[in-house]
């Protein structure tokens, strides 16, 4: 694995920088938005993992602060074009979370407060590939991005990270989400530029 | 903040697909059944698709996504679509 100091992508240009294809650089945050966004007080917030047989585990948002925290530092790829590099989250791995949960699913399905839902394969929800995130660049997360808690995968298109996550059911069979049932591409590689159905 | 457009922000992705302009069309929602013009619906943009709420419940009652060779409609969330003609 090659060793790039955060210096030398500090004064990167653009063209210097590895861009999944189709993707341009922002310096910005846009906020995409499906719908109203949902203000959710961390004193009603609950994060529930609801295995294939209907055993629920669930976090209140103390819960959540009590777990074993990481910083990942990552890129984030929107389906929409944009990428922002080196972006700073605090929160609690997947790993962590999903450690004391027993399932034979291969599949999840993620819910938000809202209503919005996504999926992907359980496998890619572990190994210390994602993360339920509750600060962004040293701040608590705001509404518009996803506060108080998102999903964060960030080798994935970021669609995936759903905002506002309020829970993870997992499935012995692939169920699509609300951009997955319209054309988008159910697994979303931004790296094999993986944004509609059939590409 | 997130905000939304009227429904007249579907008649040119919508132009493509009907014959007719679909934001004098009324549109009752399968969420609260109430029956308004698509003009009237809330439009959210900034999103990889257009998505149209109802006014009164916020439930979905539309959705537009283009791809580069499609256009995927979704209209789950519509009880009906009764679009004025000519008689
Ligand atoms: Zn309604």
């Amino acid at each position: 694995m090659a060793i790039v100091s955060r210096g030398f992508r500090g004064r990167a240009r653009d063209e210097d920088v590895a861009l999944p294809p189709g993707q341009y650089l922002t310096e910005d945050f846009p906020v995409l938005s499906a719908g109203p966004t949902p203000r959710v007080p961390t004193d009603r917030w609950e994060f529930t993992v609801t295995t294939e047989v209907g055993v629920k585990h669930t976090w209140q948002w103390q819960d959540l602060l009590e777990l074993p925290h990481e910083k990942p530092k990552v890129d984030l790829h929107c389906v929409t074009k944009w990428s922002k590099l080196g972006t700073s989250w605090q929160g609690v791995s997947l790993d962590v979370l999903l450690e004391d949960v027993e399932t034979a699913a291969d599949y999840a399905l993620v819910h938000s407060y809202g209503g919005y839902t996504t999926n992907l394969p359980l496998e890619d929800l572990l190994d210390g590939q994602a993360w339920i995130v509750h600060r962004y660049d040293g701040e608590d997360l705001t509404p518009e991005h996803g506060g108080p808690a998102r999903l964060l995968v960030p080798h994935l298109y970021l669609w995936k990270s759903a905002k506002w996550v309020r829970g993870i059911k997992l499935l012995l069979e692939d169920e699509p989400g609300f951009w997955e049932t319209i054309g988008y591409h159910e697994y979303g590689d931004p790296w094999r530029e993986q944004r509609y159905q059939g590409d | 903040m997130t905000t939304h457009l009227d429904g007249n922000a579907l008649a040119g992705p919508l132009r493509e697909l009907f014959a007719v302009d679909i934001t004098t069309a009324t549109a009752q929602c399968s969420g609260c059944g109430r029956g308004g013009t698509v003009a009237t619906l809330h439009v959210y943009a900034s999103a990889p698709g257009l998505v149209a709420r109802c006014p009164g419940c916020e439930d979905v009652v539309l959705r537009v996504v283009r791809t580069p060779d499609s256009a995927w409609l979704d209209l789950r969330g519509t009880v009906s679509l009764r679009i004025p003609l000519a008689e």
